[in-house]
């Protein structure tokens, strides 16, 4: 057997990521004595160099490297572009938490490109293996920033939580994936995908594979039933880190649901998509009804989140490339919409005061009119209103599912959001209906973040309004394919 | 023509616009807000009436187009127009603003800014539902509104304000979801989302049927009609005046609007199998809501049954039209009802909106809005109640008086089609004029025995400018309608025959 060298060019925005995590990694022990905010800075410019190196080398053709483990297609090009961006704004965001509440320290920075490296890693992948390997870089990751702040009994918590069902989740996976390879003989997913079709494999090995891969799956991605680590974890960590998980890993999940079930197995669609059809009715339910009863903006966010999901997989129940385009287009327009979500707690938090109950927002119109329009849009955009972007978001997929013939998952998914709309109006209800405890006016410690939530938060807006150019890049990213 | 200048874009724009900026350079500077408001509305009010003017009677294909792709990987299209279903309701949203903003210029103490503003984008809304000819676009205009409502009655309404907002909202937010799923359906099913063409395609039986009914949830809620009427009394008593207005003056309308533009046309085939439903529903509004408001002791309570009442015959005028098709095999009869229908509308619109700004005017002296609270008004204010009994009238649906041209016309077509729909029908002869009359007696006439009647104040020139534009307006339509009914006549004639013509 000749050993040939693998063609390095696909994957140099991950190894220049590597390279310099691993250069900040070493310089932060040199630099954090001296200049406080290097590691920070340092951070965002790797960040820049990675996308522009992305952008660089954008590509609308399939090309396959490292022995058909590594891909790299518009499809992975345009999720890593939107991970750096969400991951910038977070990191903006990060920072000035970390410094208010003391515990700013590089590990954070650090630990959250290793994360971005995985979901590099799961968003490229072209084989079972190199798919587990991205997971388990972004989940140690995230583990270890759920845990950075050490002497918080509910962030060790919320980390060990994670950790033990996160391994058990992995676990289901690893044991599906066995078995798929058990019944096809490949690990690679088109392989696997000619082997299902071609009827050989033998079906009821698949079929309990599929299962476990999905049990997996709709763990990552926090769905009903496997979502109960959601609420604790979003809840228990520290609100950078909310930030962190709430919203640019689910566009790494979206990328590992779509590779496994749409490269990998489609032709067992018959298996997943009840499965996934009925993971989705539970996401929104729960997600709707258990949200309503919360008082802890955070958690409400959790179970928002939930309910997010159960409408993203609305595009993947419809297994078509624009169905998945809408699941696209949906994860994206999620992790936008959290980060400026969590981003307003954040702005609002200081020192001793973390800004996360319901009740802290009473009163915001009097106490800071403009963060409150801005906060009034990010609600109703995750409830679904015109003319925020969040409606187009929701209309595509439900359009997908009535295209696929599912009318009456349709109707169940809106009246969903009708029912979600609720627990979002409540947020509102606080901000300009209710008297605030204490009527001083309210500004964010660091006047730059008043700047990055408007700007999010007008961003919606104006996808709103001309949401046409974002659709159309979502939809030829996989009809490139 | 005025073809080229894109007039309606500009009515939809030019009030959003001002009203962002008012919400922006209001700020601390009240009378600021209120003449950048009151220029911003007077303008629209006066750039719509060139649609008026340049308005073809003699078609009734859609007028002042604009088309713009929007979204093209879905052909969603930035579509405008107006027809003579269409065009009277946007004039009647622009007069509208200009009251409400008069109405709120010495009232609303409390953030002027984000009251005017709110009022402002909320008409810039309104209007572009009224000429959306894009089903998604109208979607996103119908839904919009809320928000900007939500936040005027949770903020500035009566004590109860809070509950009556969320019920608002989520009743209207549950009704339109199910008419977008079925705009949804069309899509897939014809490719396009532009209304015109929803309205050639044809449809099987089945889904007309569903596609009526969740046509209905949305139109049904909004207008609002028996039984999914009862966030209207929470929502109108809690509002403040101005809210109460836009409400029952134009927000109503959607909902009739709605029956004439998506289902009658879009399916006919279920429109006349489920005639039936509305007919009776429509009655069951004319006279049980009727008997509910008797009962009232709020004022802007027995204003809004009145309102879901008289809204009944809007909806019974619009469905009459198969039976009388049926029984005298003509289509005459059927469009005096649907112009009589379309003629209460408007006329509803000013009557209701007068209504709640006297009220108001009363409110805002007393702070109370109880029948019993009051006695002798006349004494002391004769202006208002010349201006009072004027609108009182009309909401009887004395001739003379715009209610009446449109009752009358949705009587008689009722007769037409079946005895007893007229019968009920014409019961609200006898029922609105009770109901009105007795609280005309109580508040306006008898002797003064509340000493806070006693230091009432009569109108001064703002109020009086509002009322008499009013009243000559409720005047002039009972008098002269056929400005009015000439400019629908085509647009009805063509709606009759896309009702009346099976698609399956």
């Amino acid at each position: 057997m000749n050993f040939v060298i693998p063609a390095f060019a696909p994957a140099i925005p991950e190894m220049a990521l590597l390279a310099l995590i691993s250069f900040i990694l070493v310089a932060d022990t040199f630099w954090s004595k001296r200049y406080k905010f290097a590691t920070y800075y340092a951070t965002q410019i790797s960040l820049v160099v990675v996308g522009y190196l992305i952008l660089s080398s954008f590509t609308t053709t399939q090309v396959i490297t490292f022995d058909g483990s590594f891909v790299r297609d518009s499809f992975a090009d345009i999720l890593k572009l939107f991970t750096i961006a969400i991951s910038m704004g977070i990191f903006l965001f990060s920072r000035e938490y970390l410094v208010q509440h003391k515990f700013f320290s590089g590990e954070y920075f650090v630990l959250g490109l290793f994360g971005i490296l995985g979901m590099f890693v799961m968003i490229s992948a072209h084989n079972m293996i190199t798919m587990y390997l991205g997971l388990e870089i972004m989940s140690l990751a995230m583990i270890a920033m759920i845990a950075l702040r050490r002497d918080s009994a509910h962030a060790v918590e919320a980390a060990l939580k994670y950790f033990v069902l996160g391994a058990l989740a992995t676990g289901m996976l690893l044991y599906g994936f066995s078995m798929i390879y058990g019944a096809t003989g490949s690990i690679t997913f088109p392989e696997m995908a000619e082997i299902i079709a071609s009827g050989q494999a033998d079906s009821v090995v698949l079929s309990f594979g599929v299962v476990f891969v999905v049990i997996g799956l709709a763990f990552k991605l926090g769905a009903v039933p496997f979502h109960m680590w959601v609420p604790d974890v979003y809840h228990g960590a520290p609100t950078a880190v909310t930030l962190y998980i709430g919203t640019a890993p689910k566009i790494a999940g979206f990328a590992m649901l779509y590779r496994l079930l749409a490269e990998g197995m489609p032709g067992l669609i018959e298996d997943w998509q009840s499965l996934i059809i009925m993971i989705s009715i539970l996401s929104m339910v729960i997600g709707s009804i258990v949200a309503i009863a919360q008082d802890n903006l955070k958690r409400l966010l959790a179970y928002s989140g939930i309910g997010h999901v159960g409408f993203l997989l609305l595009g993947v129940i419809a297994a078509t490339p624009e169905g998945y385009s809408a699941a696209m287009f949906y994860v994206i327009i999620y992790a936008i919409t959290g980060v400026a979500g969590f981003g307003m707690i954040i702005a609002l938090s200081r020192t001793g005061k973390e800004f996360d109950l319901i009740s802290d927002f009473k009163g915001l119109n009097v106490r800071n009119p403009w963060l409150a329009i801005m906060m009034l849009i990010v609600m109703f955009s995750m409830a679904g209103i015109p003319p925020f972007v969040g409606f187009w978001a929701k209309i595509v997929v439900i359009e997908e599912v009535v295209k696929a013939g599912f009318t009456w998952l349709a109707v169940l998914a809106v009246i969903m959001a009708v029912i979600s709309a609720f627990y979002y109006l409540k947020v509102v209800k606080a901000m300009y209906f209710d008297k605030p405890e204490d009527d001083s006016p309210l500004e964010p410690v660091n006047p730059s973040l008043t700047w990055a939530v408007s700007f999010t938060a007008i961003l919606l807006v104006v996808l709103g309004l001309l949401p046409s150019s974002l659709i159309d890049l979502c939809y030829h990213s996989l009809k490139a394919l | 023509m005025l073809t080229s200048f894109p007039i309606l874009s500009t009515l939809i724009w030019l009030p959003i616009l001002g009203g962002l900026l008012v919400l922006f350079a209001g700020r601390n500077n009240d009378s600021a807000a209120k003449w950048l408001s009151l220029i911003t509305v007077g303008l629209t009010f006066i750039l719509s009436i060139p649609l008026w003017i340049g308005f073809d009677n003699s078609t009734a294909s859609m007028q002042f187009v604009e088309h713009i792709a929007w979204i093209p990987m879905f052909n969603i299209n930035y579509h405008l127009g107006v027809d003579g279903l269409s065009m009277p309701l946007v004039l009647l949203t622009t007069f509208t603003q200009v009251l409400v903003v008069a109405s709120a210029w010495d009232v609303i103490k409390d953030r002027v800014e984000q009251y005017m503003g709110a009022f402002l984008i909320m008409g810039g809304i309104m209007v572009g539902v009224f000429v959306a000819l894009d089903s998604i676009l109208f979607y996103v205009f119908w839904e919009a509104l809320l928000i900007p409502m939500f936040i005027v009655i949770g903020k500035w309404g009566g004590p109860r304000r809070v509950y009556a907002t969320l019920k608002f909202f989520l009743y209207t937010f549950l009704g339109s979801v199910f008419m977008l799923v079925s705009f949804l359906y069309m899509y897939s099913q014809s490719g396009s989302f532009s209304i015109l063409d929803f309205q050639a395609m044809p449809l099987g039986m089945t889904a007309q049927i569903l596609i009526f009914l969740a046509f209905l949830a949305a139109f049904a809620v909004k207008i609002p009609m028996f039984p999914v009427h009862t966030w209207l009394p929470d929502a109108h008593v809690e509002a403040p005046t101005a809210g109460s207005v836009v409400l029952a003056a134009i927000m109503l309308k959607m909902g009739g609007y709605g029956f004439v533009r998506f289902s009658l046309p879009i399916t006919p085939d279920a429109s006349m199998t489920l005639d039936w439903l509305i007919i009776v529903l429509s009655l069951i509004a004319i006279v049980y809501i009727g008997m509910v408001a008797l009962a009232q002791n709020d004022m802007k309570k027995l204003v809004a049954y009145s309102s879901i009442s008289h809204m009944g015959f809007v909806t019974l005028g619009m469905f009459l039209v198969y039976d009388i098709v049926q029984s005298t095999g003509s289509m005459q009869g059927a469009q005096l009802g649907m112009e009589g229908a379309m003629v209460q509308m408007i006329s509803h619109g000013f009557i209701s909106g007068a209504m709640f700004l006297a009220i108001g005017v009363l409110y805002d002296r007393m702070h109370t809005r109880e029948i019993s609270a009051y006695s002798g008004v006349v004494n002391k204010m004769p202006w208002f109640v010349l201006f009072a009994v004027i609108f009182s009238m009309a909401n009887v649906g004395l001739p003379g008086t715009s209610g009446f041209v449109g009752e009358f016309m949705v009587i008689l077509s009722a007769f037409k089609a079946n005895l007893w729909y007229g019968t009920f029908a014409a019961l609200t002869l006898v029922i609105g004029a009770a109901y009105t009359l007795w609280m005309v007696k109580r508040v306006f006439f008898g002797p003064v025995t509340n000493e806070n009647v006693e230091q009432l104040q009569d109108l001064n020139k703002r109020e009086f400018a509002i009322m008499a534009t009013l009243a000559v307006a409720i005047i002039a339509l009972g008098v002269f309608p056929s400005p009015l009914i000439e400019v629908m006549h085509t647009s009805v004639g063509q709606l009759l025959v896309q009702a009346t013509t099976s698609k399956l």
